[in-house]
């Protein structure tokens, strides 16, 4: 099981488990105010988007100027359309999220425990894995039409793979000795899995779930905008057809602030899972 | 539990005159057998340990030293039920082990790793109770007891990464203690901390061993250590692994960093135990192929 491991190690290398050593966080409280920073680099990006347009650059058929698509989105979120579709772009985001995350822990912590049926599957799983979700689209409308059921089948497809190879790599990680510890203090099994695999597992998890996050909005997003199911991005398609150039903006500047709200949480959640991991406690305080 | 029962037991274990038959005095807690272990590679087997027997008796405090690479982490985890031996039996009060026996705490060297970094200090000392049925009340009561017996009770909440290096290994005794184990055995428990904090982690040792009557086997490299906490100490030879000599330590039963170390016994001890060690590198070309050189 370890020479599978280690080769499997080696051939490629997962994401670094929560981000370890991606955001320097000693350097934001040193350096100029962030926030700050941000907000003017908004305000610059709106300004130069406001003034492409007005000095001709660009038309504003194609692209409406910032203040007209900031109104229009305003406008959109006076009504219950725009929060319905946001409502369903959510509900196959998260209700696909979900579903590839039971099924890839549970089918994870299976491999770890059965290292033979792992090796025996590997390599159907190399082949599966590379398969882009958006190839599924004809399935998709052949199986479920434009149901919700088609964007679970692409969200669930993509986020499964990225989840279960890293819980593949989380489980196949927990220290010799601290499973030796547990094995000497008579841990069985399941008790071995709750308070050892389990805490092991679950930074490779969180940054599963995390990059699981943003590709599930971008396949929820594609199969509205394609199949035409419920969403932001079915408006997106209507909009686009009827010529509301302005409003078809304002939707993808909807779907933007979607992602960015879906990232904030995500990280939010993995420091407090994770407070007790390196990537997140910082220095010891000892 | 018979750890209790021992308390008193345990401080005149270290009477020096009557160490020298360890089988007469008291029943035996932990028997090795013959035991061997070749680690398996098909053509290129390693034989780690060859053929070691030796005994503990209840409530004895005996250190295990020899040149490095000669197989104690081995013996260790064979006697613990982590790992099967090949050949020998291994005895827990009489009970054969083939897995890790309930009454068998191990401190591992590697404090860091064998802690849990994701549950606090109180959470990893419980549990082992937790997983052992223990009922709450007790659970909280063991954990006070082992905490404060380790100087810790007001670190209970914090991290084990939160501590210093010594604290951890000190986390570590505490969760052994708690476990009220008949046998403790430590892995080179002390190897990775600085010297003042392994002087004061000997002299914890040595008080838990007085105070609670449990027999202890202290795996070292370091031969210091061995003669300055032990009533016996074990020589292993090298690389396949053979019981070289057994050394009772007749050196008071207080033992103090200080006056200890610059008594003239422990320097003969010393002396002697440096000698059945080189001369047990000096040998590791020419293996032993006979039985221990030290019958029981």
């Amino acid at each position: 099981m370890t020479e599978t491991t280690t080769q499997g190690t080696a051939r490629e290398r997962p994401e670094a488990p929560a981000g370890a050593g991606g955001r320097p966080r000693g350097a934001a409280r040193t350096g100029p105010n962030k926030p700050l920073l941000g907000a003017v680099g908004i305000v610059a990006f709106l300004g130069m988007w406001e003034a492409v347009p007005h000095l001709g650059l660009v038309s504003e058929r194609f692209l409406p100027p910032a203040s007209t698509v900031l109104a229009a989105l305003a406008q959109r979120a006076t009504t219950p359309g725009l929060w319905i579709a946001v409502g369903d772009t959510l509900i196959g985001w998260g209700l696909g999220l979900a579903i590839a995350f039971v099924a890839a822990v549970l089918l994870g912590f299976a491999m770890g425990a059965l290292p033979r049926v792992r090796a025996f599957t590997n390599s159907t799983v190399d082949f599966l894995r590379p398969i882009p979700s958006v190839a599924l689209i004809p399935l998709a409308i052949l199986l479920y039409g434009t149901d919700l059921r088609s964007t679970l089948l692409l969200v669930v497809y993509a986020c499964f793979w990225l989840i279960y190879i890293q819980v593949l790599y989380g489980v196949a990680d927990v220290d010799p000795v601290a499973e030796q510890t547990a094995r000497s203090y008579g841990l069985g099994r399941l008790a071995r899995i709750r308070y050892v695999v389990w805490p092991t597992t679950l930074p490779y998890l969180m940054t599963g779930v995390r990059l699981a996050a943003a590709v599930a909005l971008i396949l929820a997003i594609t199969a509205q905008l394609i199949i035409g199911s419920p969403g932001i991005g079915q408006e997106i398609a209507v909009a686009q057809s009827s010529g509301a150039v302005s409003s078809v903006y304002a939707l993808i500047v909807a779907t933007g602030a979607l992602g960015v709200l879906i990232n904030i949480g995500v990280r939010v959640l993995e420091r407090r899972v994770l407070r007790w991991h390196t990537s997140v406690r910082g220095e010891a305080t000892a | 539990m018979s750890a209790n029962s021992g308390t008193s037991a345990g401080a005149d274990a270290a009477n020096p005159g009557a160490t020298t038959n360890h089988q007469g005095e008291r029943p035996t807690m932990l028997k090795v057998t013959g035991l061997q272990k070749i680690y398996n590679g098909g053509a290129n087997a390693v034989e780690a340990v060859r053929d070691l027997t030796f005994d503990l008796g209840e409530g004895k405090l005996v250190c295990l030293v020899g040149p490095s690479g000669c197989g104690k982490t081995t013996l260790l985890k064979c006697i613990a039920g982590l790992m099967p031996p090949t050949s020998g039996t291994v005895e827990l009060a009489g009970q054969s082990v083939t897995a890790p026996p309930p009454g068998m705490a191990v401190v591992f060297q590697e404090y860091g790793r064998s802690l849990f970094a994701w549950m606090s200090v109180r959470a990893n000392v419980e549990l082992p109770l937790k997983e052992k049925k223990i009922p709450r009340g007790r659970r909280r009561e063991l954990v006070d007891e082992s905490l404060e017996a380790v100087g810790l009770t007001s670190f209970a909440h914090a991290y084990p990464w939160q501590l210093s290096g010594g604290m951890q290994q000190r986390v570590a005794i505490a969760r052994a203690i708690a476990y009220e184990p008949q046998v403790l055995l430590m892995d080179e428990p002390f190897a990775a901390v600085d010297a003042q904090t392994r002087a004061d982690l000997e002299d914890l040792i040595r008080q838990i061993w007085q105070r609670m009557g449990v027999t202890v086997l202290f795996v070292t490299h370091d031969i210091d250590e061995a003669v300055y906490l032990g009533e016996r100490v074990l020589v292993l030879s090298s690389s396949p692994t053979v019981v070289q000599d057994d050394i009772t330590v007749d050196l008071p039963t207080e033992r103090d960093q200080l006056t200890t170390r610059q008594d003239e016994r422990f320097t003969e001890l010393r002396a002697r135990v440096y000698a059945e060690i080189q001369q047990a590198k000096k040998s590791a070309g020419a293996a032993p192929t006979a039985a221990p050189s030290v019958a029981h």
